[in-house]
């Protein structure tokens, strides 16, 4: 072994000994920042590693030059601009296009392996690179889907939500697998074929799952790309990318599973099952709301003001109304007065579960202030004012009281026990799921139509009117 | 056989760390910890610096390798700066001072 492969073999292990103790940081407040910087840095060190033992030419450097800055350069943008609503969308893209990454290399080294009429590669190599090919394209056009669903770009088409889709999905992966056997078998056409039908597998598999479930799909992608780092590790006999892309493959599994049990959904369900609403059409007909009390801004402030304890249950329609700032003006005011403030986060608040406490905390929400579902349950019925802002399925009663409820057996927080309820809403729309909700017409809930920024807005000049935490 | 051999048990012992290493995650979490991992996930960039530096003079492996390593090192860089984005606006009500900076 020369001098630079041991220097390199050495720098992989440094790597692999900090990318597992970023990924355990990252699972603590306080470490968390400086964890995501030694996993960074831990991938800079590989490349050192990698580039002086390979010592590239100088045309080479430019090749990597060129492909380094112009993906580096978008990645940093992207990272910038993109608004924080809009977080698991973006890291649905990032991880696609991680999977492409992965499907190109298989590529490459296929197509290498056929121009030169050299040494065919061994058994191992030529599944590894079928397994990079497929999880990576699969990744790649899920990932891509994924994100489409969660902007509201792509609707789900009819027959897809049909039985069809179950026939179309095993025609593709037949024809994956026998793609996949030809590729081995040395044909040229079979390996193009087994990157198209591939990529039809991620979308056929991703187009017919709702919305709703869109947050599992991409933790679920996000453990594909991982495996597919890992096969490309195969592909190219780097121990560092198998040990790396099997550890986020493992994380990536864990955070699914966790997402399926907030929602208390099994993951076959979430696959297979189709959108949760399209399930739903039978009890439609009891989706008329009777008895319900509406109230004005003024009302809830006054009610606001006298109260001793508050709890907020934000969801992502405080997020997509950009409200989390003026509802932190409300919370302050409040304070001042002496009111105990606290938010109630249900585990899959938002579009993904932790994605509520990113947007509260960009709006200087101490996270000591969170309380997750568990801790806040029991406190309810010790409330005088729970404020419901843009949440709607994740406190619908029915999930503990209708067995035929969709949603029965959800975990749901239980802020009807609370003394009085306000409910921030645009309209009696349905919420995500599709399904009425019961809280809406409970007898200690008053409803406030408008949008959530708005209403928060007039609140907080009701609150300033009465002169409370001036 | 054998390097395949060597390989699959560094698969193995990798996917074990993985599901050990986070077993527990305060809900908070969750989002940046995807993100990291994801990012993470980008490390394939090594396979396509590799690709590129076993190309020789072939335009179409460059080529490729150089698209595949754009594209990883988009996820590798993005998801690195959109984690810590994330992660520098948790802060703590007691210690105040680390608030802006």
């Amino acid at each position: 072994m020369s001098s630079a492969a041991l220097f390199q073999a050495g720098l992989d292990l440094v790597a692999v000994a900090l990318l597992a103790l970023g990924i355990k940081g990252l699972s603590r407040i306080r470490s968390a920042r400086a964890a995501n910087q030694l996993a960074a840095g831990a991938m800079a060190l590989a490349v050192v590693g990698l580039l002086v033992n390979a010592q590239p030419t100088a045309v080479t450097w430019v090749w990597i030059a060129v492909g380094a800055a112009v993906g580096g350069m978008l990645g940093a943008l992207t990272a910038r601009l993109v608004p924080m609503t809009a977080m698991p969308e973006t890291v649905a893209f990032f991880n696609g296009c991680g999977g492409l990454s992965s499907l190109l290399v298989a590529l490459g080294v296929s197509l290498a392996a056929r121009g030169d009429g050299g040494v065919p590669p061994g058994l191992p190599v030529l599944i590894s690179i079928g397994f990079s090919i497929v999880v990576g394209a699969i990744t790649f056009t899920g990932s891509v889907v994924a994100m489409g669903k969660l902007q509201g770009w792509l609707p789900t088409p009819g027959w897809m939500m049909s039985r069809w889709r179950h026939g179309l999905n095993i025609a593709l992966v037949t024809v994956t697998l026998l793609a996949a056997v030809a590729t081995g078998g040395g044909s040229s056409d079979a390996l193009w074929l087994l990157i198209v039908s591939a990529s039809l597998l991620g979308i056929g598999l991703t187009l017919p799952i709702g919305g709703a479930d869109m947050p599992v799909v991409i933790s679920l992608l996000n453990s594909y790309s991982g495996v597919a780092a890992a096969a490309a590790g195969f592909v190219v006999g780097q121990r560092l990318l198998i040990v790396a892309g099997a550890m986020v493959g493992a994380a990536g599994l864990i955070l699914t599973q966790v997402m399926c049990a907030g929602m208390n959904r099994s993951l076959p369900a979430v696959l297979f099952g189709g959108a949760l609403g399209a399930t739903s059409t039978g009890s439609k007909g009891s989706s008329e709301y009777t008895n319900i009390t509406s109230c004005s801004a003024e009302e809830c402030a006054l009610t606001l003001e006298a109260a001793e304890r508050v709890v907020v249950v934000p969801g992502y329609g405080l997020a997509v109304a950009q409200a989390q700032h003026t509802l932190r003006e409300v919370a302050r005011l409040l304070e001042n007065h002496g009111v105990t403030v606290t938010y109630a986060i249900h585990p899959v608040a938002g579009r993904m579960p932790g994605h509520m406490n990113v947007l509260l905390a960009e709006a200087d929400v101490p996270y000591e202030q969170l309380q997750e579902m568990d801790v806040v349950n029991p406190e309810f019925p010790a409330t005088d004012v729970v404020l419901v802002l843009g949440a709607n399925d994740v406190v619908n009663p029915q999930a503990k009281t209708d067995p035929d409820s969709p949603l029965y057996g959800m975990p749901v927080l239980d802020v009807q026990e609370a003394r009085t309820v306000f409910v921030v809403k645009r309209g009696m729309s349905a919420g995500y799921s599709g399904i009425k909700n019961d809280l809406f017409e409970s007898p200690n809930t008053s409803m406030l139509f408008g949008d959530a920024k708005q209403m928060l807005s007039s609140i907080l000049g009701e609150l300033k009117v009465l002169g409370v935490g001036q | 056989m054998d390097g395949f051999q060597e390989q699959l048990w560094v698969l193995l012992l990798g996917s074990l760390l993985g599901l050990e290493l986070i077993g527990k995650v305060p809900p908070t979490l969750h989002t940046p910890l995807m993100s990291g991992a994801n990012a993470i996930s980008g490390i394939t960039m090594l396979a396509a610096l590799t690709l590129i530096t076993r190309a020789g003079d072939n335009i179409l492996l460059l080529s490729l390798g150089s698209v595949s390593l754009g594209f990883a090192l988009f996820n590798v860089v993005g998801g690195f700066l959109v984690t810590d984005r994330m992660l520098a606006m948790f802060r703590s009500s007691r210690k105040p001072s680390g608030g802006k900076q």
